[in-house]
């Protein structure tokens, strides 16, 4: 049972990006295209998702654990860093630049389309490439977290 | 604005909160994606590498569940292949750097009410508006 329930985590994330737009790049640039055609979409997106999850994130936490775990992972740094902000920042520089985030181009894989492939090798060597230059300062992953609760 | 969707965008939207709720609840993990993939770039125990595989494998089925189903529902970049290398190099440096992705900070950071993640979104989407906006109206190739 634990295995379906990550199974199908992925299965309805997957589900959702797919009937919210985030797999249309058109989509997602269009809702970050403020000055022209603007699309607000994705704030729906946001606020469906976001929404759902402040009500069940208070009372999951009333739980002393997960079902099938013995304990909630929660990231451990609780300060706004020089690092978060350039590192969204940069995210966010090539989000806009072509339309997809990581879910969204995970997902689209599903379509064998060349240029999304390019996109996800990419980013995985984005990931590799922080990884040499950041060895030795893999302090906060999240799987490093102790429990809070 | 003739391409608004508010009602579909709203449904996605919950199912994508649900998801998230889900794998907590269950599984007491965070559904961060940029996280989920870089850890599984790392060698290591099997241990912290299965439940993100049956996770993503979940997650590519319901992208070949929509190619059967809807398959308009997934679209394609007006972004050429140099500008999706080098965007998609900029998505895995900054979600690293910046620990954290639109799933990760945007959902599951904003939930949780934490300030470091409704900082790092209005951050990308200040730079993601600002890259749309260079590339659509200043530069002008793309629109």
């Amino acid at each position: 049972m634990k295995w379906l329930t990550l199974f199908l985590s992925g299965l309805l994330f997957a589900l959702g990006l797919g009937i919210a737009g985030m797999t249309q790049p058109e989509k997602v640039i269009a809702f970050l295209d403020i000055t022209g055609n603007w699309d607000p979409s994705l704030m729906f997106v946001m606020g469906g998702a976001v929404g759902v999850n402040i009500l069940l994130y208070r009372l999951t936490s009333r739980r002393p654990c997960p079902v099938y775990s013995t304990q909630f992972t929660h990231p451990r740094h609780r300060k706004i860093t020089v690092r978060l902000i350039i590192g969204a920042a940069i995210f966010g520089a090539g989000w806009g630049l072509a339309g997809y985030c990581p879910g969204p181009a995970l997902v689209s894989t599903a379509s064998a389309a060349i240029p999304v492939f390019v996109f996800i090798l990419a980013m995985l060597a984005g990931m590799l490439l922080f990884r040499i230059t950041q060895a030795g300062h893999e302090d906060d992953d999240v799987d490093n977290i102790s429990a809070e609760k | 604005m003739e391409n608004f969707t508010p009602v579909a965008s709203t449904i996605g939207g919950i199912m994508i909160g649900l998801a998230v709720a889900g794998l907590y609840f269950f599984n007491g993990r965070i559904l961060g994606i940029s996280n989920i993939t870089s850890e599984l770039l790392k060698g290591g125990g099997s241990k912290h590498r299965i439940w993100r595989l049956v996770f993503l494998a979940g997650l590519i089925c319901g992208g070949l569940i929509l190619m059967a189903w809807r398959p308009e529902a997934i679209g394609t970049s007006p972004t050429s292949l140099g500008g999706l290398a080098l965007a998609g190099l900029l998505v895995g440096f900054g979600a690293s750097l910046g620990r954290g992705c639109t799933s990760g900070h945007g959902i599951c950071g904003m939930s949780r009410l934490s300030i470091r993640s409704i900082s790092a979104t209005l951050t990308f989407m200040a730079t993601g508006m600002l890259t749309v906006y260079i590339v659509r109206h200043v530069i002008g190739g793309a629109a």
